[in-house]
């Protein structure tokens, strides 16, 4: 056996490269968005439902307006900065537990398909496939359209979406890690399913389920404004960034600011989003980097 | 390739009669579809003799069966909108849908794969930053904030292009814009990172060492073999132009299928939501079933394969 000389670095302080402008930008943004959705009710001037008709359609203060209104005002007088603030915290909300439902539900089924094999497997196999065959907002839309709209079942719908990933990513991880050593040793010393694949098996195939997340955050907050924006999602007197928008459509040669706030929100949050996702993929998972 | 056209035709058969369960049970969960599907004002007579031909008073299983035997008659209900038979009311709305549709797939298709493999080729220069910047800003944007800030630059500043309807070509620019650039964005970064992997291959170095020029050892060797993962993202991106349908033709008032998807949703119009979501199943099935049979015929070893 021959001795293999170490490089002088121990581990831990293994050099990475540094983080990028763009990706710290981006960390900061979603940083931002989280304290804001948390903060909401000490930061926001207003209520998002206080109304004041004496100022209506205000301009945000660098086109006129007044530090009254830093961001202007609706069509019934309702300040914006405090809009845009409620607004980001119901969508981070709904895009938080969206995800967590999507991924919960997806990572389940993935695990029970690996691990009970035969028509279990081939029975949610068959699920997913349906699933990716179908554009999701299409089912959303018949389920809120048969169902009628409400909170919950507006936030489950929304979490739904993207849970084939989840299984299929975690049917495919678990169907390797079960095979390896660790999981063989702990099955032949008697560990109860429960335990093999709770306390083994998910911790190490977690951090690709996370990248998962990041990377279908985007979409569920995509998905969420689209449907608050055709009046099929999030419904007033509550507010989220898409009904913003939609709300400011018909006004949009008054008052572009009504429409335009949100969106550039809703841009940021997904762009910074997209990219941390990728960045982090890449940083987790060198294999599935660009080559 | 015999054995592989049954199978995937089985597949998608099975695929498509699973939707339409998936209806059944909804419908079925959400009340009783005599009510729900016909219009309010509808005698009670026609009422008693709907429930007697979907069977309504016969066992789940019997109702089951005669549904099926239904939608495979085209038959789902009339629209409470002008009382008009559901199917006749989605199918006059398909033509708009196909021209956005068509058009924006297209432009998708010419525009982000060639910079795809522009990109690809000029791997981390300026050219390929500037490409997959465009990628990102394309698929983080959303259609309706997109779609409202072409208006308000092109309608309402420019007053170049109408921001609604569908009479003239200048009609489409901004609705075709708007669906179309998370298409191309990401097959644009499909197609970059599937050329990626295929030029560090072997095959490509063997070719070159031949003495193949450069261009031709990406033309002959490299572009087919990065097809087949671009031709999946390309039945993905079908998927993601029917969701886009929905916001754009609402923002546009193109008097597409998916603006009278959001207005049937609106209005809880079941017989018309019903006639849509499985017609949209039946051609997503039908995108994917294509793609699936494309790969056998630009990849002689999934030709071979048994599934």
């Amino acid at each position: 056996m021959s001795v293999t000389i170490l490089p002088a670095t121990l581990p831990g302080t293994r050099r990475r490269a540094p983080i990028p402008p763009v990706i710290l930008f981006a960390i900061a943004w979603i940083a931002l968005m989280v304290l804001v959705a948390i903060l909401a009710d000490l930061i926001a001037p207003t209520h998002y439902a206080t109304q004041n008709l004496r100022a209506r359609l205000q301009a945000p203060v660098l086109w006129g307006g007044t530090w009254a209104y830093p961001l202007g005002t609706d069509a019934i007088g309702r300040d914006m900065l405090s809009r845009l603030i409620y607004g980001i915290r119901f969508s981070i909300m709904i895009a938080v537990i969206g995800t967590l439902i999507g991924a919960v539900l997806g990572t389940l089924l993935g695990i029970l398909a690996a691990w009970r094999r035969g028509l279990v497997e081939e029975a949610i196999m068959m699920m997913v496939d349906v699933q990716a065959a179908l554009p999701f907002v299409i089912l959303a839309l018949a389920v809120l359209a048969f169902f009628g709209n409400s909170f919950v079942l507006f936030v489950i719908i929304v979490g739904l979406d993207g849970w084939e990933r989840y299984a299929r990513l975690a049917r495919g991880l678990v169907l390797s890690a079960q095979e390896s050593g660790y999981a063989v040793a702990i099955r032949t010393l008697g560990a109860s399913p429960l335990r093999i694949y709770g306390g083994h098996i998910l911790p190490n195939i977690a951090s690709a389920l996370v990248v998962q997340m990041t990377l279908n955050f985007p979409g569920t907050i995509l998905l969420e404004t689209s449907l608050s924006f055709l009046g099929l999602g999030i419904q007033p007197p509550l507010t989220s960034l898409g009904l913003l928008l939609g709300s400011g459509r018909a006004l949009l040669l008054n008052a572009w600011w009504i429409a335009v706030l949100p969106g550039v929100v809703i841009f940021l949050t997904t762009l910074s989003m997209s990219l941390f996702g990728d960045w982090l993929r890449d940083r987790l998972d060198p294999t599935l980097a660009d080559p | 390739m015999l054995v592989l056209v049954l199978l995937k035709t089985g597949r998608a058969l099975l695929t498509v009669l699973l939707c339409v369960t998936f209806v059944f049970v909804v419908l079925r969960l959400s009340g009783d579809p005599a009510e729900t599907l016909l219009p309010d004002n509808t005698p009670p007579a026609t009422v008693d003799e709907y429930r007697a031909r979907w069977g309504l008073d016969r066992p789940l299983p019997e109702q089951y069966v005669l549904y099926l035997a239904a939608v495979a008659h085209g038959d789902f209900g009339r629209s409470f909108g002008d009382n008009r038979d559901a199917l006749e009311v989605v199918l006059e709305r398909v033509p708009a849908t196909l021209l956005l549709g068509g058009a924006t797939f297209v432009l998708a298709l010419a525009i982000g794969i060639p910079l795809g493999i522009v990109a690809a080729i000029r791997r981390n220069t300026a050219v390929d930053r500037a490409v997959m910047g465009f990628a990102v800003f394309g698929f983080s944007t959303p259609n309706f904030f997109l779609g409202i800030l072409l208006i308000l630059l092109f309608t309402m500043q420019l007053r170049w292009l109408p921001s609604s309807g569908s009479e003239t070509w200048q009609h489409m620019v901004m609705p075709v814009f708007t669906l179309g650039t998370a298409s191309a964005g990401t097959l644009a970064r499909f197609t970059r990172t599937a050329m990626l992997e295929v030029m560090g291959q072997p095959f490509l170095r063997t070719a070159r060492g031949k003495g193949a020029t450069e261009a031709i050892a990406i033309r002959r060797h490299a572009l087919p073999n990065a097809a087949i993962p671009v031709v999946t993202v390309i039945g993905f991106q079908l998927g993601g132009l029917i969701g886009g349908a929905l916001v754009t033709e609402t923002v546009f008032a193109w008097p597409g299928v998916g603006r009278l998807l959001v207005a049937a949703v609106s209005g809880r119009d079941l017989a018309v939501v019903q006639a849509i979501v499985l017609l949209v199943a039946a051609t997503m099935v039908t995108a994917n079933y294509l793609v699936d049979l494309a790969y056998g015929l630009l990849d002689p070893r999934i030709r071979d394969a048994r599934r």
